[in-house]
């Protein structure tokens, strides 16, 4: 059972050595029970869609060559790859729906627990969705935000609003192409009755459609979900913070967030700083209340309260196997219901809050926005009266933790390129147009036990920064970077290359910026919008040097979140492919044929640094289109190790 | 015994649809609904395992020499005849596990119900009345296959002989054209 992490931060590395020796089951032995895993599923050739099924193409041509409806490899795979999407698209805007409901109860109640904190940012949104703001209170106009972005979930006419954000020659290509988006539940609604037996059976109309839903993610819900949050609790700037397990303390009751709501995460963080119950945590013996998280609802309250993280996806079990976590606070997205044997192991309470999310074993608070505060007050308490049940003599927190700078969005490239006064991303375009950076990448993304832990994110991020690309991360990948110290500005001259050394010596920026949680990968697509309008680097996103990755994905927002950077014309690199590798038709179109209709693409690449240099070739190739001048401090590509 | 099961290894696809087939047809009522209803184990008797990426089926080889016949203390694993398959006899098996120690493929293991030594029988029941083995019959891609031994070794000597002679065509039209450019 022991798995040994060859790539990982050191205290996952001492926890899975520790889970292995307490003989807990974990995320990566159950990886290693399921193996080997169906080759069928893996191709994207077994289609379960109806019940003349279940049906599967035999890849060695012998076999049946067409499902019994007569779809063949081409229509089953495009159908599940299209379904991927859905379910992504889906996670993230029911994401957005929710930041929108929260907004409207924040408008209409002058007692609630949640007000506007950034109404610069609500008036943007206002004019977009062109509601009058001259004179009007704060409240009013965000009544009207909330009502309009919540209409876009089902309306029968129109257009999304976000997408017009999206420069103008790529609006009219995505009107031209008929993938502009309509409506938020809509397009998902469209992907499932598309892919019900005997709908769509042609591979390239079944994946245009799959752009368009990934779309209305992406410049969708995604999107809605990102700029609410921030007109909700704060536009994040930059500011410091701590990544890893070592942020547990054992001295405090320690509260730990897992999922990706801010509305339950940002009041948590807000009412631990009650004083009555910091008192309260004293008078059961401790030395009050830490409070950290997991996966994106940590990366929402690090961007904006600089609250610790403690892991990524796959160390959610670790945490709970110090043994020192009084609570495991979790909503939606990501969440192991394996977590539920890995607290029976010690005092760590489960408590689910979400109706949409319930776990076997698990204790179920429903969290209510309209008594966020009371609600979250209950679950603190509970934290504060499990201190007394831990076991100290089967504590063990791993003594590792780094420091990091998070909070950037692409707002704040405006302030710390241009100064508070003459706020620009000119300074960014001049300095890829000089060739003292070559470009830019978002690696962004989960993990995923069936490649090496952060092996994937840590050696890509490395090779690119060096290479002089910088580097915007969201997500999982953003606090692997974080625990290895890259989002550290010291780092640029550890590891970055020359050219982007200089710019991070002139503005005082790590390589790599932490952009935020997986819905705001839509700030990089705002960035990629603002660099296009600056000018002196094309007319439209695909013309960028620009890349993305997400080398160790593991769900299907990653899915959309990889279609909508296609669709928005970016080169979007995998390691693990994804399952159409069944169809070559569909696996030529996605990796080829598809740049010449949106100027974006999929690619797969096994070796993180061999994916790296494709990526370097690809944004090479665009400076090459662009006329860019040379780079200025070339070096060789060394060939992958 | 003149036909065995040949495994084509590149052509598995870890589905494991072998193992779910075997299972099925050593049940009672040899109806997949029936047996996760009934909570019957009848265990499988092929076993899919993973190196990398790859996965492998690996069965019971029904050995000439079979160390699970020479281990049994009570002569339950046997063969009724000299060319048939390798079989427990359930009652006489004590469950001593000797067998299971002894086999070198790892593929004699223990009745779920604990009670006696579970191995490949090569399906004698329906082989009896003329079907395949469950296992050969459910592989989707043909990595299992029920063949004639001699049969599949004359087919490879064929493609041998195919490639052998394609060889010196080959080489003997490479002598004729030099002989043409020379003249």
């Amino acid at each position: 059972m022991a798995k040994e992490l060859k790539y990982a931060d050191m205290a996952s590395r001492e926890m899975v050595k520790r889970a292995s020796e307490e003989g807990v089951q974990i995320v990566w032995d159950r990886y290693e029970a399921m193996q080997p895993q169906c080759g069928f599923g893996t191709l994207g050739i077994c289609c379960r869609n109806c019940s003349m099924g279940p049906c599967r193409i035999d890849p060695f041509g012998e076999g049946p060559q067409v499902g019994i409806c007569g779809a063949d490899a081409d229509t089953i795979v495009a159908r599940n790859f299209i379904r991927m999407i859905a379910g992504g698209a889906a996670a993230h805007s029911d994401h957005g729906r929710d930041i929108a409901h929260t907004l409207l109860l924040a408008a209409r109640d002058p007692n609630s627990d949640y007000q506007v904190k950034d109404p610069e940012k609500l008036k943007a949104i206002a004019e977009l969705y062109k509601i009058n703001i001259d004179g009007r209170d704060v409240r009013e106009i965000a009544e009207d935000v909330a009502l309009a972005t919540l209409a876009e979930f089902g309306q029968q006419e129109g257009e999304l609003k976000m997408a017009l954000n999206a420069p103008p020659a790529r609006v009219k290509l995505w009107r031209e192409l008929g993938i502009m988006p309509r409506a938020i539940d809509r397009e998902i609604v469209e992907v499932m009755h598309r892919t019900h037996i005997g709908v769509d059976a042609e591979y390239k109309n079944i994946i245009r459609h799959g752009l368009r839903t990934a779309i209305s993610d992406g410049w969708g819900g995604s999107m809605i979900a990102t700029e609410l949050s921030d007109v909700l609790f704060g536009t994040p700037s930059p500011i410091l913070a701590t990544a890893n397990l070592g942020v547990l303390n054992k001295d405090y009751v320690n509260l730990v967030v897992h999922g990706h709501e801010p509305t339950l995460s940002d009041i948590i963080a807000a009412v631990s700083n009650d004083k009555k119950l910091i008192q309260k945590a004293k008078n059961n013996g401790a030395k009050g209340i830490n409070i950290s998280g997991i996966c994106c609802t940590a990366n929402e309250i690090l961007m904006r309260h600089g609250i610790p993280v403690a892991g990524s996806v796959m160390q959610q079990e670790l945490a709970v196997l110090t043994g020192a976590v009084e609570l495991m606070l979790v909503d939606v997205q990501c969440i192991y219901p394996g977590l539920n044997y890995v607290t029976n192991c010690n005092h760590t309470k489960l408590i689910t809050t979400s109706p949409k999310a319930k776990i076997p074993g698990a204790t179920h608070i429903e969290f209510h926005e309209d008594r966020a505060v009371e609600i979250a007050t209950e679950i603190i308490e509970i934290a504060i009266d499990n201190f007394k049940n831990r076991n100290s003599d089967k504590v063990y927190i791993p003594n590792h933790i780094e420091r990091l700078v998070g909070g950037f969005t692409a707002e704040s490239v405006f302030n710390f390129l241009g100064g508070k006064y003459r706020a620009t991303y000119r300074p960014l375009n001049d300095a890829v147009i000089a060739g003292r950076l070559r470009g830019a990448a978002g690696v962004v993304g989960c993990s995923n036990p069936n490649v090496e832990y952060e092996e994937g994110h840590i050696k890509m991020v490395k090779e690119l920064i060096k290479n002089d690309v910088a580097v915007v991360t969201t997500g999982c990948n953003a606090i692997s970077c974080g625990k290895h110290g890259l989002l550290k500005p010291e780092s640029a001259f550890k590891f970055a290359g020359k050219g982007l050394q200089e710019i991070c010596r002139a503005v005082g920026i790590p390589p790599v910026l932490h952009l935020g949680s997986c819905v705001d990968n839509s700030r990089i697509l705002r960035v990629l919008t603002n660099i296009v309008s600056e000018g002196g680097l094309g007319e439209d996103i695909s013309d960028l040097p620009v890349a993305g990755a997400a080398p160790e994905w593991m769900s299907e927002k990653a899915v959309s979140i990889g279609m909508y950077f296609v669709a928005s014309g970016v080169y979007t690199m995998l390691c693990r492919p994804l399952p159409i590798t069944g169809s070559e038709n569909v696996y030529n179109y996605l990796t080829n044929e598809i740049e010449k209709e949106v100027g974006g693409k999929w690619a797969f690449e096994l070796d993180p640094i061999a994916a790296a240099h494709k990526m370097i070739s690809h944004i090479d190739k665009k400076r090459a289109e662009l006329k860019l001048k040379p780079m200025m401090y070339e070096q060789a590509l060394k060939p992958a190790v | 015994m003149a036909k065995i099961i040949e495994v084509q290894i590149e052509r598995c696809m870890g589905c494991h649809s072998c193992e779910f087939a075997c299972a099925v047809a050593h049940s009672t009522s040899k109806d997949m609904n029936v047996i996760i209803q009934d909570g019957e184990k009848p265990g499988n008797r092929i076993s899919v395992e993973s190196f990398g990426l790859k996965a492998v089926p690996i069965n019971c080889r029904h050995c000439e020499e079979a160390a699970c016949i020479l281990a049994c203390p009570t002569g339950a694993v046997h063969r009724d005849r000299a060319g048939e398959p390798v079989i427990v006899d359930t009652e006489r098996c004590i469950g001593c596990r000797m067998c299971v120690q002894a086999c070198p493929f790892g593929v004699m293991t223990m009745n779920p119900d604990g009670k006696s030594a579970l191995k490949c029988d090569l399906c004698i029941e329906r082989l009896a009345v003329g079907q395949e083995p469950a296992c050969v019959e459910a592989c989707p891609t043909g990595a299992l296959k029920f063949i004639d031994e001699e049969d599949a070794n004359r087919s490879k000597r064929i493609k041998v002989a195919e490639q052998m002679i394609a060889a010196q065509q080959g080489a003997s039209e490479e002598t004729t054209r030099e002989f043409t450019v020379k003249i």
